[in-house]
């Protein structure tokens, strides 16, 4: 249906839009974040210009900071208490839907639904409610059940009580997506295997390591993909609760990035960190993927 | 009780548990938001809904600029969502239905725009938008939003393209229909479960959105968005949880609304889009 000679130029056309705003809203910020983290980039060269570069300076400077790996490997610690706490729960209410009778599980499906759409800075705001130190929810039940200590207890004063208030935070606004996901994937498997499985005598436990995880990995692991990037990134949660407070207790590697740029105006440091960053979450997840490789090499 | 039921005990009781668990934030927003400041302020919380008042929806809405916020955020929100479609439709029309070179690398490039790492470019977007004079301006975050939400957009609207079959539109175009006029009549009215999963999509992404917000919008408060408004709400609130309830309720309100009414509608059309003509 050409009507003329030459290369057809019309999906060229129909693409440049996407390409022009890619290019300039995504391609040109990533190279400018290079960019900056390899040149001298304070308040001055903000208003001023001119950013002179200066190597590795800003890497170095970073790396050497001993205060930096204390963010990493809090930012690991995060990541690791985070997403083992969601795969569990999530697979845990996955295996439960299955099991449960047509009301029950969409009474179920619907109140996981009803936490994934909530958006996430009204839950925040909700979470700093229920603990609250005056009036708050959940020291009131931590009392009943007969933890005195929690009378007026200021939950975001103490370094490890906030950790956990956003653990707490983040797990409940990520499980509703991985036990909605893990469950789809659990209906894909055919009835038939689970009732031959059985004919052939195996329990409940042989069942899931041999029928249903080998099937589910698949999806297993892409979730677990997921949800290891979002919580690496995650930021808008723990910035509107602590601001990567009390003191440092809470500040991960995306909140650091931004504190480094905002507070002290360095923006290279921040590029610097940023840039890190993502080389460290990538490393993480080849690792990951090399690992999955070797597994089903070995298989 | 029968010993089919007493059986199924547990694993009821651990159903309503997690039902409980999940819904109980939600819940306990909404029904702070409707209660009378003395029984919030009443040392043993209760549980069940009781008197209720709209006095802190109305402290919520009078406070300082609640409305300037939420028409901010709307026009964002609006803006990012239909600038999407539009570019995201052309994009996908060319990667579905036009064979060409650098097909392939395009839709590879889509993919990985997929996984671009926003949070690290809060600090480029930053330099870049004081360098441009695009601080404080509500355009710059449609811009961005628009963005993030464009390779989802594309992605998906690209699959339910695919299945809708091209012999329809050739139909049209036999019967006298241009090339372009047959999309319009015949393709897109089709398409309406994929543009309403993706502008959902996109409203929510938008409507959500923090950290960009909170990094561009600086010295003119009157440009906040609503997510920026709201975390700070112990500076406009101080502790009326009453009133920070209410607020909060009222920015969920739309995302809640249009997922419980485009739900059911987006989930069929999706298994509607998965068959192959």
């Amino acid at each position: 249906m050409r009507r003329r000679h030459g290369p057809d130029l019309r999906p060229y056309l129909l693409i440049a839009p996407t390409v022009v705003g890619g290019a300039l809203l995504l391609g040109y910020p990533l190279v400018r974040n290079l960019l900056i983290s390899f040149q001298e980039y304070g308040m001055g060269e903000l208003i001023r210009g001119g950013a002179g570069f200066v190597g590795f300076r800003n890497y170095r400077t970073v790396l050497a900071d001993p205060e930096f790996w204390e963010v990493v490997r809090r930012t690991f610690w995060w990541t690791l208490v985070n997403v083992t706490l969601i795969m569990v729960i999530g697979t845990l209410v996955a295996l439960m839907m299955q099991r449960l009778g047509r009301r029950m599980r969409i009474l179920v499906t619907s109140g996981l639904v009803l936490a994934w759409a909530s958006p996430v800075i009204a839950t925040t705001t909700v979470f700093q409610w229920l603990f609250a130190s005056r009036l708050g929810v959940v020291n009131w039940v931590l009392v009943r059940l007969g933890f005195e200590s929690f009378e007026g207890y200021s939950w975001l004063a103490d370094g490890p009580a906030a950790f956990t208030v956003l653990v707490l935070l983040v797990v409940w606004q990520s499980v509703p997506f991985a036990a909605i996901t893990l469950h789809s994937a659990l209906l894909t498997v055919p009835a038939e295997l689970y009732e031959s499985a059985r004919l052939d005598g195996a329990d409940g436990r042989r069942i899931f390591r041999s029928v249903t995880l080998p099937l589910l990995r698949p999806v297993f692991g892409l979730v677990l993909c997921l949800e290891v990037i979002w919580v690496f990134r995650c930021f808008a949660q723990i910035w509107a609760v602590t601001k990567g407070g009390p003191g440092e207790a809470t500040t991960t590697l995306p909140v650091y990035a931004y504190r480094v740029a905002q507070s002290l105006h360095r923006y290279d440091l921040g590029a610097a960190v940023s840039t890190l960053t993502v080389l460290l979450l990538v490393a993480v997840l080849i690792a990951y993927f090399r690992q999955l490789l070797r597994q089903e090499a070995e298989r | 009780m029968t010993p089919r039921a007493l059986r199924r005990l547990p694993l009821n009781t651990a159903a309503t548990l997690v039902f409980v668990l999940a819904v109980f934030p939600v819940y306990w927003m909404v029904l702070t938001a409707f209660r009378p400041t003395r029984d919030i302020q009443s040392e043993t919380p209760r549980f069940l809904p009781g008197a209720v008042t709209l006095e802190h929806f109305r402290n919520a809405v009078a406070a300082d600029g609640f409305w300037t916020f939420w028409r901010n955020s709307l026009l964002v929100t609006a803006g990012c969502v239909l600038l999407a479609l539009l570019v995201a439709l052309a994009a996908a029309f060319a990667v579905a239905r036009l064979r060409w070179r650098g097909r392939r690398g395009f839709l590879l490039m889509v993919f990985l725009a997929q996984v671009a790492p926003w949070e690290a470019l809060l600090i480029p977007m930053y330099v870049i938008a004081r360098d441009a004079d695009l601080l404080d301006r509500l355009a710059t975050l449609s811009l961005i939003y628009f963005m993030i939400t464009l390779p989802f957009t594309v992605v998906t609207l690209r699959s339910f393209l695919a299945g809708v079959p091209a012999e329809l539109e050739e139909a049209a175009q036999v019967d006298g229909c241009t090339r372009a006029g047959a999309f319009r009549r015949v393709t897109l009215p089709l398409l309406a479960p994929g543009l309403l999963a993706t502008s959902l999509f996109g409203f929510i992404t938008a409507w959500n959105e923090f950290a960009f917000a909170n990094m561009l919008i600086i010295k003119n408060q009157d440009d906040r968005t609503l997510p920026v408004w709201l975390s700070s709400f112990s500076n406009v609130f101080g502790t009326d949880w009453g009133a920070t309830m209410a607020a909060s309720t009222l920015f969920a309100l739309p995302v809640l609304v249009l997922f419980l009414v485009l739900q059911g509608r987006v989930s069929a059309g999706m298994t509607g889009g998965a068959v192959k003509g």
